[in-house]
Formats: C-alpha cells, sequence, structure tokens
C-alpha cells in the first residue's frame, strides 16, 4: 500500500504552510512598498523643455521663491512665471545662450513655454496655496529641498494621509512668517534645541493665530 | 521546496530589480491603475485647453473688461484700477507730471511691507542695500544695474519711482504684473528710508540722542 503516497507527502502540508506563508508575505510587502503614492509619485521628474535649475536660481543666487511663484501668498494656485519674468535677468545675462533660445522666443512670440506639471492633486480635491503660506506653512514641507535640485521633482507623497498627518499636528510645522521660503532654516543647528524651540514656538503660534485641524472631510472635498 | 523558495527569490529579486526603491527618480508619469474622477473636464489655470482657439485655459480678458475688485482706499476716496488717478499711474490726473509724495501714510508697517517686497523683487539686481550689488552684479552676470543713492535717483520724485517700478526702464522691466499696487508704494516708501540712510547726519538726531552719541 505504501506506494499510493511516497513518504515525502508527509511533508506536504508542512510545505504548503510554508509555501503560502512565504508567498503571501512577499505579496502582501510588495502592495505595501509598491501600492502608494510614496512609491508611484515621489520621484517623478519630468523632462523639462528648459534646463532650468532651482539650485542656480533659488540656492546660489539665492532668489525668493515669490520673485517667479508671485502668486503663491495671495491665491490657491501657484503660478509658474511667464517668460518675461526670466528676461528680467536674461536680457543681459547669457544672452546668446542657446539654452534660453526657447525663452528668448517665448517672450517675443507670446507663446508659452511647454513646461511640464509636477504636482498636482486630483480635481476633487480642494488644495489652497495662501492658506497655507500665510500660516506659517514652508514649501520644504510639501516640495522638498527645491532650492538644491537641478531639476525639480516630487519630494513627497501628497496622498490623503500626508496632509493629515500635519493637520492633525500643524504645531510641529509651522515656523515664522519670514522664514517660509528660506527652506534649510531650523530653529535651532542642535537637534535637541530644535525640538525644544519647535514644541514651544509651535503651541504659541498655533494659540495666537488660532489654527484650526482642519480634519472634516468637506474642507478638502469640498 | 528548494525550487520553489528559488524561484521565489528570483521573482522577488526581479521585481525589485525592475520596480526599484521608493523615491527613485523616474521621468515616467506616475501610473494611474483606477482613474475614479481623478480627471474632470474643467478648467484649470496655467494649463492647455483645446476649447479656445489659442489653446490657453485662462484667456486673457477683453479689451476695456473691468475688474471686479475691492477699490483701493486713498485719502478717504475709493479708487479703483481702471481710473486714471495718481495712486495708479504715479502722475498728477490728466497731465504727465509725476507726483511728489506717496499717496499713501507712511507707517512702520507700510515701511516693513516694502522692506520685505524690496528684498524679494529688487534684491536680486539692487542689492539689500539699494547699492545695485545684488548677487547678478556681484558674479559678473549682468553688466549695468542701477545704484539707487545716485544722486540722480534720489532726487526722483515718488511719482517717478512708482513709475519705473510699474513700466521699468532702459533694460529694466516693469513690474507691473507681479506686485499689487500698494506693494509698489511700499517699496516706494522703503526706498525713501534706505535713500536717507546715506544722507542722514547727526544733525538729525534729537538733541538728547545726539548727546548719547558723542
Ligand atoms: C527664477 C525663477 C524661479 C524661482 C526663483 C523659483 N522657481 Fe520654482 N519654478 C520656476 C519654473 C520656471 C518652474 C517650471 C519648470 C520646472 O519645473 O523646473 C518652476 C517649478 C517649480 C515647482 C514644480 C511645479 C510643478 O510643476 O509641480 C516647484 C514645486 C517650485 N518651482 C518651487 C519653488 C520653490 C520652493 C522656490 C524657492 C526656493 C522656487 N520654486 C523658486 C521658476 C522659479
Ligand atoms: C535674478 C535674475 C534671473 C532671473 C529672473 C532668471 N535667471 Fe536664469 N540665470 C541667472 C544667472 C545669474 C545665471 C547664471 C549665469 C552663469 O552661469 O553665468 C542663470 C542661468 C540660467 C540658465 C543656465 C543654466 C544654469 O543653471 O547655469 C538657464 C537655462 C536659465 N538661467 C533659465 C532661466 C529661466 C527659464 C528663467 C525664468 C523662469 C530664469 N532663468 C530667470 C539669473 C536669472
Ligand atoms: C501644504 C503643502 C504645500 C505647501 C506648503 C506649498 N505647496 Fe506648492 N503645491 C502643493 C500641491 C498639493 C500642489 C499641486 C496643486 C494642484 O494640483 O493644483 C502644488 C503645486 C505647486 C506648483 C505647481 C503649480 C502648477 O499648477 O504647475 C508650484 C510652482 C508650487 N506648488 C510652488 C510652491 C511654493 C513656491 C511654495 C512656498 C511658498 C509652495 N508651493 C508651498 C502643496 C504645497
Ligand atoms: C505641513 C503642514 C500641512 C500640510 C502638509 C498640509 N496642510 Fe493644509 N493646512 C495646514 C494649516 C496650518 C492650515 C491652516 C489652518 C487654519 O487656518 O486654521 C491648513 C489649511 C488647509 C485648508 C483650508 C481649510 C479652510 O477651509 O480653512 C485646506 C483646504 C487644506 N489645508 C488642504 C490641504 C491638502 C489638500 C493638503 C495635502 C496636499 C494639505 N492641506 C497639507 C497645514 C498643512
Ligand atoms: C487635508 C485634506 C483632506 C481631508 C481633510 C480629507 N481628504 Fe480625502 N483626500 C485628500 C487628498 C489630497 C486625496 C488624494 C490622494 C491621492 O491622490 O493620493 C484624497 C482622496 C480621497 C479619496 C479617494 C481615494 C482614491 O484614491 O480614490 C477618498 C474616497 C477620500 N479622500 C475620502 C475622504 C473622507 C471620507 C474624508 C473625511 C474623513 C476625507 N477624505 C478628508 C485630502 C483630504
Ligand atoms: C532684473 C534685475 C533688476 C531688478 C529685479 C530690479 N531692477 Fe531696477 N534696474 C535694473 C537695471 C539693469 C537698471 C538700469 C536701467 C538702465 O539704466 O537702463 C535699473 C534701474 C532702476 C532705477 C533707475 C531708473 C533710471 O531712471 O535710471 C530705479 C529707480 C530702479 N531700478 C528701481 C528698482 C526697484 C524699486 C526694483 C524692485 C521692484 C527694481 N529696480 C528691480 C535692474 C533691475
Amino acid at each position: 500500500m505504501s506506494a499510493i503516497f511516497p513518504k515525502w507527502t508527509n511533508k506536504l502540508p508542512l510545505m504548503i504552510i510554508i509555501g503560502g506563508t512565504l508567498t503571501a508575505g512577499a505579496v502582501t510587502a510588495g502592495v505595501w512598498y509598491y501600492f502608494t503614492p510614496k512609491y508611484f509619485r515621489v520621484g517623478y521628474q519630468p523632462i523639462q523643455p528648459v534646463a532650468f535649475s532651482h539650485a542656480t536660481h533659488a540656492g546660489q543666487l539665492g532668489m525668493d521663491c515669490r520673485y517667479c511663484h508671485s502668486t503663491v501668498e495671495k491665491s490657491w494656485f501657484s503660478n509658474i512665471p511667464s517668460s518675461s519674468t526670466c528676461m528680467n535677468c536674461h536680457n543681459q545675462v547669457l544672452k546668446d545662450d542657446p539654452r534660453l533660445a526657447l525663452v528668448r522666443e517665448s517672450a517675443a512670440t507670446g507663446k508659452p513655454i511647454p513646461w511640464v506639471q509636477i504636482h498636482r492633486v486630483p480635481d476633487f480635491v480642494y488644495f489652497n496655496h495662501s492658506v497655507h503660506v500665510n500660516r506659517g506653512i514652508s514649501c520644504v514641507e510639501c516640495h522638498g529641498r527645491v532650492d538644491q535640485m537641478e531639476e525639480v521633482y516630487h519630494a513627497k507623497s501628497l496622498s490623503m494621509s500626508f496632509c493629515l498627518d500635519c493637520h492633525n499636528d500643524p504645531a510641529s510645522k509651522v515656523r515664522p512668517a519670514d522664514k517660509i521660503t528660506d527652506l534649510g532654516w531650523t530653529p535651532s543647528e542642535d537637534p535637541n534645541e530644535a525640538a525644544k524651540r519647535q514644541e514651544a514656538f509651535g503651541k504659541k503660534y498655533v494659540h495666537d493665530f488660532r489654527i484650526e485641524s482642519m480634519n472634516n472631510c468637506s474642507a478638502c472635498h469640498r | 521546496m528548494r525550487y520553489f523558495i528559488i524561484t521565489l527569490g528570483i521573482l522577488i529579486l526581479g521585481v525589485v530589480l525592475i520596480a526599484g526603491r521608493r523615491g527613485d527618480l523616474s521621468r515616467n508619469r506616475p501610473m494611474q491603475i483606477f482613474p475614479d474622477m481623478k480627471r474632470q473636464a474643467k478648467l484649470r489655470p496655467q494649463t492647455a485647453n483645446g476649447f479656445f482657439p489659442n489653446g490657453f485655459s485662462s484667456q486673457l480678458p477683453p479689451e476695456g473688461t473691468i475688474a471686479q475688485e475691492q477699490p483701493l482706499t486713498v485719502g478717504g476716496r475709493a479708487v479703483y484700477s481702471f481710473e486714471d488717478a495718481p495712486v495708479n499711474t504715479g502722475r498728477q490726473t490728466g497731465s504727465t507730471n509725476f507726483i511728489a509724495l506717496n499717496p499713501f501714510p507712511i507707517t512702520g508697517g507700510f515701511l516693513a511691507r516694502g522692506e520685505r517686497e524690496f528684498n524679494i523683487y529688487c534684491a536680486p539686481c539692487h542689492g539689500r542695500t539699494g547699492e545695485g550689488t545684488g548677487i547678478t552684479k556681484k558674479i559678473g552676470a549682468m553688466a549695468v544695474v542701477a545704484n539707487l543713492h545716485d544722486k540722480r535717483i534720489v532726487e526722483f520724485t515718488d511719482g517717478e519711482i512708482f513709475h519705473v517700478i510699474s513700466q521699468g526702464k532702459g533694460v529694466m522691466q516693469g513690474y507691473a504684473s507681479q506686485i499689487a499696487v500698494p506693494d509698489r508704494w511700499a517699496i516706494t516708501g522703503y526706498l525713501r528710508a534706505l535713500q536717507l540712510s546715506r544722507l542722514g547726519s547727526v544733525d538729525d538726531l534729537a538733541p538728547e540722542l545726539r548727546a548719547k552719541l558723542q
């Protein structure tokens, strides 16, 4: 009788359990790791029509973000500068450089430069720049160290949980109004001291400016 | 069992090699598996849109359109942006003469606003002190930048400075589209303060402060 089930089949249940667990574990880990905006959005860096570098302009030249993104404090929408803004300087700087040919052409004809949009929330989400920027939230919280990027990439996931993490605890992120566009700013060089100061400042700021945690769905889905 | 584990291992390795890690840079647009209602047929600013012949989503208003707006209050009177008023043009109404003085009252808050805006919009070229030694000049990228402490510019009226900010002059282009009217006047006020800081003398101080200094 022993020929019907060979000896190794005794181990079969164990093998199935181990194999099943391994496969399920791998699939779960894969879904957890990959099926999230932290994977498929972060790092998106399209090729832009002009090799414009924030590291040169905002980093080395120290230009304020608002020189170009001038509506960021006034409206929900942060503008991409028109090519005439570039020509403020580039009518003198690198006047005949081939890298800027498209900018010159655009400024002369009024045909916009086809910049590729990187950050974009779904159309059913209401987002507003001015409420954040005027309430002590720096660009760096949502866009990363743009002033060090040669080419802009999507640095944060901008998923719903990303928004809510901060809305649950704005005190840990707010900073003085004049440091909003100073992306490298910290309350102190020393991490322990910085955490202490941030806590004290955040508490006071949230209280003084009556910052509410907007967690009701209609704040963002209106 | 051994083969199973090896196959699984190769599969995992393959997925990791192809898919990479979180945060890896990629030129590809993020994939969207379930479109839901993420992209709706509505206009967003600064995007291409085929509905209009010129392909823009944001259209310029037709010639002569009057914006719906809150008027500015200057000297107790409401002034709209389409009016030929000194606050909008820097010139006396109906003439090309520049007005002498800032139409807004000069307060601490007004000057602080002006300082902020000056440091954003003017400092890259003229420098934070207005000497024309901003970063673009320092690295030698820009040849001519005016020194705002020049006697000629100090002698400008407030209206003329406002006009330069709005319309530009020579190689400097205007900032009317980026800076709102009250902010342009605030910059004018702050620029006057900067210029004064170079022209002041000990005699301008109140007697008790002067005594303290000496
Ligand atoms: C000299 C003008 C200039 C300055 C100064 C500047 N930017 Fe930009 N910014 C641009 C242009 C042009 C683009 C579009 C091209 C690109 O994405 O690189 C852009 C794109 C961006 C984007 C990506 C937009 C998208 O498509 O999602 C972000 C985010 C951004 N800027 C943030 C900043 C921040 C933060 C600062 C200040 C540290 C800053 N910028 C300073 C000109 C500027
Ligand atoms: C405040 C003046 C200023 C403005 C405004 C400005 N630039 Fe520049 N740009 C510079 C300077 C200075 C350099 C460096 C020149 C050099 O390397 O000698 C530069 C360099 C560049 C370069 C060469 C690549 C590099 O990184 O060195 C490109 C391309 C460029 N700018 C594009 C733009 C575009 C597009 C805009 C408009 C969104 C713009 N610039 C607005 C001052 C400016
Ligand atoms: C609270 C998070 C947050 C902060 C703070 C923030 N942004 Fe954004 N930004 C976003 C989101 C979300 C989008 C996508 C908006 C959309 O889809 O309309 C975006 C889009 C942009 C764009 C691209 C607009 C377009 O349509 O191409 C620019 C440029 C930009 N931000 C610049 C800035 C600058 C400069 C600052 C700081 C002064 C800043 N942002 C601060 C979240 C933020
Ligand atoms: C780093 C912190 C931070 C992040 C990240 C953040 N927010 Fe906010 N948000 C705030 C603060 C602070 C306020 C101001 C609350 C107040 O004024 O009481 C605010 C206010 C808002 C408001 C205005 C609510 C109202 O009606 O007054 C909206 C809408 C909003 N956030 C949407 C978003 C969305 C969408 C995201 C994600 C893309 C996001 N926020 C990410 C801090 C943040
Ligand atoms: C702080 C702003 C904010 C608040 C508050 C908020 N959401 Fe969201 N929600 C978002 C953003 C941003 C997204 C888009 C996420 C993405 O694209 O990854 C989103 C996406 C969603 C989606 C679509 C998910 C998908 O991928 O299809 C649903 C459903 C949703 N939210 C429901 C809710 C509900 C229910 C509440 C109230 C409990 C709520 N949201 C509160 C910002 C918010
Ligand atoms: C992109 C660089 C740049 C920026 C930014 C800039 N300027 Fe200028 N400005 C110049 C240059 C270059 C000249 C010299 C123009 C000429 O003589 O052709 C000048 C000239 C001037 C003059 C003298 C005009 C005359 O009649 O000679 C004034 C006043 C002035 N700027 C004020 C400002 C103020 C105020 C701001 C901020 C809103 C500002 N500028 C921003 C480049 C700049």
